[in-house]
């Protein structure tokens, strides 16, 4: 189907998320959130002894199902993406990441940075299992990821979401700015 | 069955993320360099559609599907708000995902990112472990 071979645009796709907010409320009666899941991963296969991982994670295995599905749809989704047309990111951010040494802009993901082979470098395992590890600590820290706070938390008027938003911005900047012309020359 | 919505509702979820281009590396790089309306548009209008159907819920007195007055829940403000926010912002940029993506990008054929959603795993264990020892 032809919505699903095509990119969709910023007034489609914001709203679609939006409603992930209210839609939990009603079945759940829980809030719209993905960080908490890598929390039950760790108390339902690691089973530490730390006392973070004594709780519940049964009680909230639809979080489970819920993550579960999204790399289902993060797979169909691919599959029929594989033919549309590059996206249109700013030609700008193009010819700055070009000048720091991304050239491969043919899918979503720079395909020279995520590979396979990119693993076996040091650059490949900063950006790639350092990055991953500062998101999942980042955001039990935080108690929220993107979801949680900057979705679920400021549409709901919470002063700690508009905090951490915050702070993920800041984040995201020093990174941008400051850490990622150093990593890529790596 | 619910179960069942909600796996629907996930798999619905990482349609949206990848069409949506919110799993984009670019897209996010783009954001941070103020390039483009694009995330901006994403996440304010995602804001704003939540913010409107939960002041609807509370303006019927909408329940849970199991009955229960809905209750909204409080995400409390401490120091690793704002320090664990600052971390996430910085890995945020490295993988180009958060959270949501980094799943549908796990599951969309980009297998170095399995690799990146079990450092997160990793991440969230390590913060348990030392958790005492933080500031809060």
């Amino acid at each position: 189907m032809d919505i699903f071979s095509s990119f969709w645009p910023w007034y489609v796709t914001g709203p679609l998320i939006g409603l992930y907010v209210p839609v939990m409320y009603i079945l759940m009666n829980r809030h719209f959130g993905v960080s908490s899941t890598f929390r039950d991963i760790c108390a339902a296969l690691i089973r530490p002894a730390a006392r973070y991982f004594q709780y519940d994670w049964k009680a909230q295995r639809w979080r489970l199902v819920f993550v579960a599905g999204i790399a289902v749809g993060g797979f169909l989704a691919s599959g029929t993406l594989r033919t549309a047309p590059q996206a249109q990111v700013s030609a700008h951010t193009l010819s700055a990441l070009s000048s720091l040494g991304v050239n491969d802009f043919s899918s979503l993901v720079p395909a020279d940075l995520f590979s396979w082979k990119s693993l076996l470098t040091l650059r490949g395992i900063v950006m790639i299992a350092g990055g991953g590890f500062l998101v999942g600590f980042g955001t039990r820290y935080a108690e929220g990821c993107t979801a949680g706070h900057s979705i679920h938390g400021i549409a709901t008027f919470q002063r700690a979401s508009v905090v951490a938003t915050l702070c993920f911005f800041i984040g995201g900047l020093i990174s941008t700015y400051l850490l990622l012309p150093f990593i890529l020359h790596m | 069955m619910v179960y069942f919505i909600v796996m629907l509702l996930g798999v619905l979820f990482g349609i949206i993320l990848t069409n949506g281009e919110v799993i984009s590396w670019f897209r996010i790089q783009e954001m941070f360099r103020f390039d483009a309306f694009h995330m901006y548009g994403v996440i304010g209008s995602a804001i704003a559609v939540g913010a409107l159907s939960m002041l609807l819920l509370k303006r019927l007195g909408a329940r849970s599907i199991r009955g229960e007055p809905i209750a909204v829940e409080t995400k409390r403000l401490q120091k690793g708000t704002a320090i664990g926010g600052i971390i996430f912002g910085v890995g945020w940029v490295l993988t180009g995902a958060c959270p949501g993506p980094l799943y549908a990008l796990a599951g969309s054929g980009y297998p170095a990112f399995f690799i990146a959603l079990l450092s997160a795993v990793g991440g969230a264990l390590a913060y348990g472990l030392i958790r005492d020892k933080l500031p809060h």
